[in-house]
């Protein structure tokens, strides 16, 4: 009763308060229309879950990227004139270097609180490509990718691919020692590009490398091209977030035609606005804490010069990963020159990603699922597709070590080659032995499920029966528990049918369609899913063992 | 005491006791073996003398009896005092097993000790000498420069601000932190390992001191490291690591209580 | 009262917060189906809900998280102004770090997370948390509006006369297929063609061979055994415009083996007396590869570990790299200094289609 009473105090409040307020919006409603925006979105309904909120994570931190952004661009000279430094840091005290490096050294150390803001703009895109990798894995390994929401993963994962880019661009603007080395790797593999790499190159670098222009033209890509496209796909993404509501895990009363949760106004406006200042927060004290990319440590670019260690951020150690395991494969025909060193780990760059990007489609051709879905898949349900993720995730983390591989032999104490080796061959084996061990899990865990809902929960608390015998008591579950358990839809495997239809015509399967056949009994096949429980037999072990 | 006794013929009893015995040869060794002092003396040939003695009870197993170099270890002729300083200076030598590559660790002769045998090895063929103090002691040289020449010179095995790196097949450059000027010097001069060696006619004497005030400048405990942690001054490497544990991580957790249902009234 | 799963239409009233205490008697579904859908349950209260006191402590803490975030952004301004970014502090377990880096971030950052931190704390234990259900519709449109959408379209279509006309359809893609071309052709002066620009280096016949770190020519007997030397072609300025440029592809390292240990012919005869000459820049994307080590005669690339034999004309022994390192041919002139006898006989750097 008393929650009645404060829902009316709370609306009828402002009302009386603030007739100006009114005015404002009847004003802007003439205008814009803003009433029936606010009728079908003021109290939306967001169903609460910390894993919802990975994707908030991203958000703002690509919010406090352009806010610091911004405030750099005032200090930052985007120009590759030489200077030679004269500022307060003495082990570069009369060295040449390009106004970018001289002016953000001038911003580390000169401009109060650049430095600070120098490493939350840093370390917010870390965590921005970091929260998207886990925010991408969340929404893969709940399905919630699937109709009607293809479209949003397919703007996820351009957002994905899109912030690396700009992380490359943005980290190579200082023109220091290590992201120059980095700078080179992409004219290397741009050079290996077949038919049109040297003009690519050429083209980019305005000339031979490293020229005059590399830094003023990746600012423009880092601060308006790229930002500019993301900003659009990300307002793209959040209408279709809010035009198709949000999934929601199973449960009592979670349906796949409701939304279960709390309303935009007041509580996710007060939890996703406290959010946005919880996200800023901690990077600033995490700036305030460890530094990142001390360019003064690396010094200016030279291209005769270099730093061992020299590593790319995270989100690129995948294909420095790719990069480094790679055999030197170079071939050379009719005087031209294919270095399959550098081109295939480039060409398997976007294999790597597109694998992931293209899977909600493969799975709906193979399940031919037509209808809408919004309740997430608990991960167990759908074994083939949890597995696959997993392969992924485990694949791109040998990548990840591969890219790293220098400083995992110096700190394990191991040789370079070997670790190598190690991501040359795991680089085929772990995702298959991954996959393989996700599913079994899988299995177990949807058997266990099975097994809770016939038998109840073990208790842990043992009886002795009159005749002697131990047996452990079983509690039944509730019914919402009972539901969550059995609620999700177990998928046929599809079927090829008869050779001859009804007519007696002969029908023939084409590979395609024997393909996905075969695919579909390898997913939800007899041997990648338990089924589950059906009411008769929870009818028959119940009844049989006679209690409630 | 029963209890050792029931155990004594357990099938891993030889081997626990041959581990007893290592470690108690070992532990003696290290007791008594630096315990020795040799006298130090003033005349050279003394010191060539009492070299030579330490020479042949610590080096000559793998060095050969004269220093001529055996399949264990090469040949000591003309390496100079300089290598010797360096290598016995910091615990590379003597060496504990064959490897890769030799690491330093505690040193097992003083420095008189170090003096003699560098003395003794000198006199087998000439080679760099032990460098004064004059020439290594960085007051007064150019940072910037030493910079410059890190960059040019050392930072592609030692890293840019001497934090080390890998090399091929296990080997490694190591880090150059806490390593004294007079080692560092003696390592450019005399290329230690694998090291290459820089010797003044390439690089002279003033770049070495450059190079080792540089290091101190950047390298030294006392280095600022103005952002906060350094994370080993590994790179991006470490601070993804970083970005994902403490920065995602943390995130994660907040979002955690974010989300949580609230505590009800009752239980239910 | 139907529940079974698939039913819903009548779900979301059975889900209204006024009738759930009424759902929630769920014996006699339990009886049909033993895993139907039991509906929300009921509305638990919070302590905040139930206990004024308990809502006040809530109110409190929250005002003092807002009070605590005006403290430390006003702490933010006095370390601004007050702090010199010169100053360093030795904080554990930090190290000797930016005192203003520090407390600014520290500062901003409670500023920050105490304004998150009370919104948050209000809504969790202040605001309503009666989770409530919202209908879903479906997205797809009801026929009767696909046909009026697609009868309409059908109509503009042909009000256009776009399918009849086709002198117009297609000069119209053809317009606008060669239209982008003028972007195309714009993006041209990007940079220079190529040419054979990545197949020579600034190295000529009779240069002297200058160590970089003195900027002084190289005479044989100033490299050593097992030592290492950078080297460049004269008359280079680094604080000239191109020398970024010209540095790029010329850069050398020159090391000197014994003799009897060089086990490629043409390497030793292009070599003095041991002394080889070989390109800086790794074959594989262009890193300067220079770790080189004197006992293995192995040059190791730090960023993708390319390892090339420079005992063995440069061959590559592992790595990514497709090719051998160049070596540049060197002799001694009459004055006694090394010197290039010309251009490398290849492209030196990463390869490319046209390299041949």
């Amino acid at each position: 009763m008393s929650t009645t009473n404060h829902a009316t105090d709370d609306a009828s409040a402002p009302r009386g308060k603030a007739p100006a307020g009114e005015r404002l919006a009847d004003w802007a409603d003439g205008r814009l229309g803003v009433y029936s925006l606010a009728k079908a979105n003021m109290r939306k309904i967001f169903p609460d879950h910390w894993s919802f909120m990975l994707g908030e994570i991203c958000l703002y931190s690509f919010m406090i990227i352009i806010m610091t952004g911004v405030y750099l661009t005032l200090f930052f000279h985007p120009s590759m004139n030489e200077v030679t430094y004269s500022g307060p840091y003495v082990p570069l005290q009369g060295i040449r270097m390009s106004e970018a490096f001289n002016s953000t050294m001038n911003i580390s150390f000169e401009v109060r609180g650049g430095l600070l803001i120098r490493q939350i703009h840093h370390w917010s895109a870390v965590v921005f490509i970091a929260g998207m990798f886990v925010h991408m894995m969340r929404v893969f390994f709940t399905g919630a990718f699937r109709k009607p929401r293809e479209v949003n993963w397919m703007f996820g994962f351009l957002l994905f691919v899109l912030g690396m880019f700009t992380g490359f661009t943005g980290y190579s603007l200082p023109d220091d020692l290590l992201s120059g080395t980095g700078v080179r790797f992409m004219e290397g593999a741009i050079l290996s590009v077949p038919i049109v790499g040297t003009y690519l190159s050429f083209f980019l670098f305005g000339g031979q490398f490293p020229g005059h222009d590399f830094v003023a033209r990746f600012y423009t890509i880092h601060i308006l091209l790229l930002p500019g496209i993301m900003a659009g796909l990300l307002v793209a993404h959040l209408i279709l977030v809010f035009y198709h509501k949000h999934t929601q895990f199973p449960g009592p009363g979670r349906t796949e035609k409701n939304v279960v949760g709390m309303p935009l106004m007041p509580v996710y406006m007060a939890k996703a606005g406290g959010f946005f200042f919880l996200v800023f927060g901690v990077i600033a004290a995490v700036a305030a804490v460890a530094s990142i990319n001390p360019i003064w440590e690396f010094g200016p670019y030279r291209p005769d010069q270099v730093s061992t260690g020299a590593q790319p951020d995270w989100y690129m150690g995948m294909a420095e990963g790719l990069i480094r395991a790679m055999p030197g494969w170079e071939i050379n025909f009719w005087g031209h020159t294919l270095q399959l060193g550098v081109f295939i780990p480039l060409v398997l760059f976007g294999v790597v990603l597109a694998v992931m990007a293209l899977w909600p489609f493969i799975e709906s051709w193979v399940t031919g699922d037509k209808s809408e879905h919004h309740l997430a898949d608990r991960p167990r349900n759908a074994p083939t597709r949890t597995a696959f993720g997993a392969a992924w995730v485990a694949w791109y983390m040998v990548l990840l070590l591969g890219g790293g591989n220098d400083i995992a032999a110096t700190h394990f104490h191991l040789s370079i080659n070997a670790v190598t080796w190690f991501v040359r061959i795991s680089f085929f084996v772990i995702p298959v032995l991954t996959f393989v061990a996700t599913k079994r899990i899988c299995m177990g865990l949807q058997r266990r499920d099975k097994d809770k809902v016939l038998h109840g929960r073990e208790t842990g608390v043992i009886k002795r029966l009159p005749h002697g015998e131990f047996v452990e008591v079983h509690a039944p579950l509730d019914q919402g528990q009972m539901y969550t358990l059995t609620q999700h839809v177990q998928h046929q495997p599809f079927e090829l049918g008869e050779e001859v239809d009804e007519n007696g015509v002969r029908r023939k399967a084409g590979p395609v369609t024997k393909l996905r056949s075969k695919l579909s009994q390898g997913m939800y096949g007899e041997g990648s899913q338990i089924p589950k429980p059906t009411a008769e037999e929870h009818a028959e072990i119940t009844s049989g063992h006679g209690h409630h | 005491m029963k209890k050792l006794s029931v155990r004594r013929r357990h099938p891993l009893a030889a081997l626990v006791v041959l581990l007893f015995a290592l470690a108690a040869t070992g532990g003696l060794y290290a007791a008594f073996a630096p315990a020795e002092k040799a006298q130090a003396d003033s005349s050279q040939s003394l010191a060539i003398e009492e070299g030579k003695k330490l020479y042949s009870v610590g080096c000559a197993t793998c060095h050969g009896t004269s220093g001529e170099g055996t399949k264990t270890g090469p040949s000591l002729v003309g390496v100079g005092s300089a290598a010797v300083d360096f290598q016995v200076g910091t615990g590379r030598m003597p060496a504990q097993q064959p490897g890769a590559q030799i690491p330093a660790k505690k040193v097992a002769y003083s420095q008189a000790q170090i003096d003699q045998l560098a003395a003794y090895i000198a006199s087998l063929g000439p080679g760099p000498s032990v460098p004064t103090k004059a020439q290594y002691s960085p007051g007064g040289a150019d940072i910037a420069n030493g910079g410059q020449l890190f960059r040019t010179n050392c930072s592609q095995c030692h890293n840019a601000s001497g934090k080390g790196g890998a090399l091929s097949d296990g080997k490694f450059a190591p880090t150059l932190q806490g390593v004294t000027p007079k080692h560092i010097y003696e390592a450019m001069l005399t290329g230690p390992q694998n090291m290459p060696n820089f010797p003044d006619t390439t690089m002279p004497e003033k770049d070495k001191k450059d190079i080792i005030a540089y290091l101190g400048e950047v390298d030294s405990g006392k280095t600022p490291s103005e952002g906060g942690l350094e994370l080993g001054g590994l790179g991006p490497v470490s601070e993804g690591l970083f970005g994902w544990i403490f920065g995602l991580g943390t995130l994660i957790a907040v979002a955690v209580w974010v989300a949580a249902h609230t505590t009800k009234a009752r239980k239910s | 009262m139907s529940s079974h799963p698939g039913s819903h239409e009548d779900m979301s009233e059975e889900n209204l917060p006024s009738e759930r205490s009424d759902a929630h008697d769920g014996a006699v579904a339990v009886a049909e189906d033993p895993f139907a859908d039991p509906g929300l349950p009921p509305h638990q209260p919070r302590r905040q809900d139930i206990d004024e006191r308990a809502a006040r402590r809530s109110e409190r803490a929250v005002a003092f998280m807002f009070t605590l975030s005006m403290v430390a952004t006003l702490g933010f301004i006095a370390a601004y102004s007050l702090i010199p970014p010169s100053k360093i502090v030795y904080i554990f377990p930090f190290g000797h770090v930016s005192a203003l880096n520090f407390s600014l971030g520290w500062s901003l950052g409670v500023a920050l997370f105490c304004i998150g931190a009370g919104a948050v704390h209000w809504a969790r234990t202040l605001m309503s948390d009666v989770e409530m259900p919202q209908e879903r519709h479906p997205i797809e449109a009801e026929p009767e509006v696909k046909q009026k959408v697609l009868a309409d379209f059908r109509q503009g279509a042909s009000e256009s006369q776009f399918g009849r006309r086709k002198l117009i359809r297609n000069t119209m893609f053809g317009a606008l297929a060669m239209v982008p071309l003028a972007g195309v052709v714009l993006l041209r002066d990007l940079g220079p063609m190529p040419g054979t620009s990545l197949r020579h280096t600034a190295w000529r016949k009779g240069m002297q061979l200058i160590n970089v770190n003195t900027n002084l020519p190289l005479r044989p007997e100033d490299v050593g055994v097992g030592s290492l030397t950078f080297a460049q072609p004269p008359g280079l300025n680094d604080n000239s415009d191109d020398y970024d440029d010209v540095i790029a592809k010329a850069a050398l390292m020159i090391v000197r083996l014994k003799p009897e240990d060089i086990k490629d012919k043409r390497e030793a005869d292009w070599g003095h007396e041991g002394i080889v000459a070989f390109s800086k820049i790794c074959t594989h994307v262009g890193c300067p590869i220079s770790l080189y080590e004197q006992q293995t005669h192995h040059v190791l690339c730090p960023c993708h570990q390319s390892t090339f034999d420079l005992s063995d004309g440069g061959r590559v022994i592992f790595g990514p790299a497709g090719h051998a390192l160049p070596q540049l041919r060197i002799s001694v002139n009459d004055k006694g200094y090394l010197e290039a006898l010309g251009d490398f006989t290849e492209p030196v750097g990463p390869s490319f289609w046209e390299r041949g």
